[in-house]
């Protein structure tokens, strides 16, 4: 603070009391995880490694690894939750360059998965730099917004929507059209709560709806619109594009109200399910346990982002809202994508199902934005 | 706004804007977590019904179990048709993908023959909806190994424990055991689907296809289930399948063996009948082929060769080659003649080596120039006068030779147990006039009382006839199956035909003449063959091919080898309490005493040695 204060920033540090306790020392030595989610997403943890286990077929090992990601992601979440409010604000353009930049050399030098380019090399370890982008975007958003006036103006509008934009279309190309969505969804969320007029709404909603078509003809690869196709039309190509929603719809459906039993999956237990252990791992979890696990499970998500909304309505400064908000409702629609697009509401887009899907990257990145949310309450904890 | 405004930050507004907009992301959620609930409602509630029935068709497939075909036995045990373990491999189109591809890779790693691809593109053109289409059977361990090692890229195949039926005997017995093929799309239309689940051989020809529905069995099932690339998990339940019964017969396969090799490179067929059951103890006929390849599909190329072949190799001439039977009647039209009155043992002709009919100048000539000079029925026999049956025949009149004929089993099928069975023709009035539209001449009488003009029958028929003289009168339909399963195989007994002692003396005796008395036709080609330790009875036949003009002599030296006559011999053994009877065809044999003969000697002496007095058959 030793230069000027600009008007805003002296208003901003005179109006917010939260403001004078970011550089207190003390605040590395005080945990700031927050019990509630904690015990949530470990509740969470437990009910994915059940339905996982059974979904790989027994396969110990990789319950191992999973467990071993869930605890990674744990420190990850723990160490996220200690960073002071501060020091994200300040800091919250470095992950979105890197992430950016990474972006661009993924592109240009990445190794492909089925036709798509996500992953970067670095030793023997690979590294989907989107991910980090999931957390990086509404980051930078959000401190953008937090250190403006609301409702943003026109050209502050159009600063973010060009932020938003440029990793958004990076990812896009790779393409991984389910990585894009969360990751524009994320920073969708923060221009929706810092308040953009609804007449910016109306504009993205009218261009969304011309642009679909020019989507479709000029953008979409053939797998992609395939996808859509098969969403409307499943018995159109049973064996091939229609297969997998056909399975997963058959799983889910014959599970019932309380499910075949564990292991007793016949869809999932004798491979008529694709992918059973990461995207479509719900119908597992639908089949063998049928509609009330589906409920539950529905339920414990539900809880964890009310508790995400609930900090992020407690949060003192207007960054910690929307980064809170942004985190909180993106969660959210991980679960909706996946749930919707396994039980055939939604086309198929490569979105895991939070927590329960196998694989690292999701649950390390997921716990992050967790530990992120953690932080934003600290602000709370510590102003009271 | 003010100017203000735009630096003053107003907390309270910008809070209420943000809580306003978070209740509103709220509800959204809201919603959406409601759409969510209600799919899966729908899914795991409304429709839970469907997608049970959907995921169990899913998994449990029915899989047919089939039975073992019952075995076919000769009358001693030996195996005469059996099934194979082996190993076929077969392709399911529908799961193929690229057809063309697989084949491919196949033919590199089985060097498929052009032949075996042909014939598995002809299959998978008649093939039922999904069913897996065999490409080759009997794999060996290799290539078994091949397939094993490439699985992961041959897409649709398929390797099935199978058994395969198989005929150890080969020619031998291709006529009259028939073969089992695939079932073919006309049959298809008729069969019942249940009796034939996870069936695809059918009985085409011979005992097969007759005692087809004995033999099949019942097929059992499997409730198993698959995992989604229709690998079978584990058998949820079974009903074993039934196995068809064993047929054995009344045939002997030694029997068979020494009247195949009687036949040698001759075009013909031999027929030896247990003269007191019906039983059929042999029936061969020659040339034969090898009925294994049509089990698993035969070549076009190889099928054609079947076809084409001058020597009609498939064709069962014992079952349904029509000849005229010739010479061979002449013991059945004697016994007519005396026993209608027309001639007694006593009564003589004069053989000048031509007869007319009355008002006629048409000659009908003896097979012996110059003729037989004074004859009795004995030596008409004995020798084959053919002047003493016109002479006869033409008293009798036509009317009575149909009676007696048809009463010994010619121009009616013999009822035996194999299926396409020729009748013959045994010419009558209303024959003639039905189916050539003509009145009866006294001339067709001349021809029909030598076994010629409109006359044909079977070797089968010949050697029924033979039985019923040996048995006198005592008239059995033939039978080559003797049980089935654990049930005799029935043989219906006609009514037998009635004829004075004295009068089947006098015909047997005579028949006796024609191989022992030195004049007789085959006494020469019989006695040849060296002494006999039993009495045989016989007579000989000559059948013409083409017809030899007015003036005009045979000479079978200006006559190309199938133009040439056919030799037929009838006989049976022991004269004096008959067991065996035999009918023998050659074709283009010439004469019935110098090839048909030996042949009938030569199953006759084996069933002597197989079957000497005492030893009986039963």
């Amino acid at each position: 603070m030793a230069q000027a204060l600009s008007k805003p920033d002296f208003d901003r540090h005179l109006r917010e009391p939260g403001a004078v306790v970011y550089g207190r020392r003390s605040h590395w030595l005080i945990p700031h995880v927050d019990p509630v989610l904690t015990l949530l997403l470990l509740i969470l943890m437990a009910a994915g490694l059940l339905v996982l286990y059974s979904a790989s077929g027994r396969d110990m090992d990789q319950v191992q690894r999973q467990m071993l990601f869930m605890g990674a992601g744990l420190a990850a979440m723990s160490f996220a939750a200690q960073i002071p409010p501060r020091m994200l604000l300040r800091w919250s353009w470095l992950p979105y360059v890197l992430g950016t930049l990474l972006l661009v050399g993924v592109d240009l030098f990445g190794s492909g998965a089925k036709g798509a380019q996500r992953w970067l090399a670095i030793g023997p370890a690979r590294f989907q730099p989107s991910e980090l982008l999931k957390i990086a975007v509404p980051l930078v958003l959000s401190a953008y917004f937090g250190s403006r006036l609301l409702p943003p103006r026109f050209k502050e509008v159009c600063l973010a929507v060009a932020l938003l934009l440029v990793p958004l279309l990076l990812v896009a190309i790779q393409p991984d059209l389910g990585t894009a969505i969360l990751i524009g969804s994320g920073g969708a969320f923060v221009l929706f709560l810092a308040g953009i007029g609804m007449r910016y709404l109306a504009v993205a909603l009218i261009g969304a709806l011309t642009g679909a078509p020019a989507l479709w003809f000029f953008a979409l690869h053939d797998y992609q619109k395939n996808r859509i196709l098969t969403l409307l039309d499943p018995q159109h190509d049973k064996l091939g594009a229609g297969w997998n929603i056909i399975q997963s719809t058959t799983a889910i459906g014959s599970g019932g109200l309380t499910g075949k039993g564990w292991f007793q999956g016949t869809q999932s237990q004798l491979d008529f399910l694709p992918e059973s252990h990461t995207d479509f791992i719900i119908a597992v979890l639908s089949e063998e346990f049928g509609f009330i696990a589906v409920l539950a499970l529905l339920a414990l998500y539900m809880l964890i982002v009310v508790r995400g909304l609930i900090i992020s309505l407690a949060a003192p400064s207007m960054f910690g809202r929307l980064l809170a908000g942004s985190i909180s409702l993106t969660f959210f629609l991980y679960v909706f994508v996946n749930m919707g697009m396994v039980a055939g509401l939604l086309p198929i887009v490569g979105v895991p199902l939070p927590m329960v899907s196998y694989g690292g990257t999701s649950v390390v990145t997921l716990c992050i934005g967790f530990g992120i949310l953690m932080a934003v309450r600290s602000e709370t904890d510590t102003r009271g | 706004m003010s100017p203000a405004d735009r630096f003053l930050r107003n907390h309270r507004n910008e809070h209420l804007l943000f809580v306003g907009r978070l209740g509103f992301a709220t509800a959204v959620v809201a919603f959406m977590v409601g759409a969510l609930v209600w799919r899966y409602f729908d899914l795991q509630i409304s429709r839970h019904g469907d997608f049970v029935t959907l995921a169990e068709r899913n998994r449990i497939h029915v899989r047919a179990i089939p039975p073992p075909r019952g075995l076919i036995l000769d009358r001693n045990g030996v195996l005469l048709a059996v099934n194979r373990p082996g190993f076929t491999l077969s392709i399911a189109v529908e799961r193929a993908g690229n057809l063309d591809a697989l084949l491919g890779a196949l033919d590199e790693l089985l060097d498929l023959g052009d032949g075996e691809i042909e014939r598995f593109r002809e299959l998978a053109a008649r093939r039922r909806p999904y069913e897996s289409v065999p490409l080759r059977y009997n794999l060996s361990e290799l290539e078994q190994s091949l397939l094993a090692v490439n699985e992961y890229r041959l897409d649709g195949v398929e390797i099935s424990a199978q058994l395969i039926r198989h005929y150890p005997l080969g020619e031998r017995f291709a006529h009259v055991l028939g073969y089992v093929g695939r079932i073919d799309e006309r049959e298809l239309k008729t069969l019942d689907p249940t009796a034939y689940s996870g069936i695809y051989l059918i009985g085409k020809t011979g005992l097969e296809r007759f005692y087809e529905r004995e033999l099949l069995g019942r097929p059992g099932a499997e409730y198993v289930e698959t995992n989604a690339r229709g690998r079978v998990m584990r058998v949820l339940d079974s009903v074993p399948p039934v196995a068809g019964a064993n047929l054995r017969l009344q045939l002997d396969a030694r029997l068979q063996e020494v009247a195949y090799q009687a036949l040698a490179d001759a075009r013909g067929a031999v027929v030896a009948i247990d003269t007191k059951t019906g039983g059929v103890l042999a029936m061969a006929s020659a040339p034969s082929f090898d009925p294994n390849p049509f089990v698993t599909g035969i070549s076009t190329a190889a099928y054609k060769a079947l076809v084409e072949s001058p020597d009609r190799p498939l064709f069962d001439r014992a079952l349904r080659g029509l000849y005229p039977p010739g010479s061979t009647v002449k013991p059945i039209f004697g016994l007519a003649a005396l026993d209608s009155g027309v001639a007694t043992s006593t009564f003589r002709i004069y053989d000048p080596g031509v007869f007319r009919l009355d008002n006629s100048t048409h000659e009908y000539r003896d097979w012996k120039k110059g003729g037989h000079g004074t004859v009795a029925l004995y030596d008409a026999i004995v020798q084959s006068c053919d002047i003493y049956f016109y002479t006869v025949g033409t008293r009798m009149g036509i009317d009575r030779l149909h009676h007696y004929a048809t009463a010994f089993g010619f121009g009616v099928p013999t009822g035996i147990d194999l299926p396409n069975e020729a009748g013959g023709t045994m010419p009558s009035r209303e024959w003639k006039r039905g189916v050539r539209g003509q009145a009866w001449y006294p001339g067709d009488t001349v021809n029909s009382s030598i076994g010629q003009g409109f006359m044909t029958a079977t070797p089968l028929q010949l050697a029924v006839a033979a039985a019923r003289i040996a048995m006198r009168g005592e008239a059995r339909a033939p039978r080559l199956g003797r049980t089935l399963g654990q049930s005799p195989v029935t043989n219906p007994v006609s009514e037998p035909i009635v004829a004075a002692a004295a009068h089947w003396d006098q015909v047997i005796d005579a028949m006796r003449g024609v191989v022992e008395d030195r004049r007789g036709t085959a006494h020469t080609a019989i006695t040849a063959m060296g002494p006999m330790n039993y009495t045989l009875a016989g007579k000989t036949g000559t059948a013409q091919v083409v017809g030899v003009k007015q003036n005009a002599k045979y000479d079978a030296r200006r006559l190309a080898k199938t133009q040439l006559d056919h030799a037929l011999f009838i006989a049976f053994a022991p004269v004096e309490s008959p067991r065996i009877a035999v009918g023998v065809l050659v074709e283009n044999g010439e004469h019935g005493s110098s090839t048909a003969a030996p042949v009938a000697r030569r199953v006759i002496d084996a069933f002597m040695q197989l079957y000497p007095d005492g030893a009986g058959l039963e």
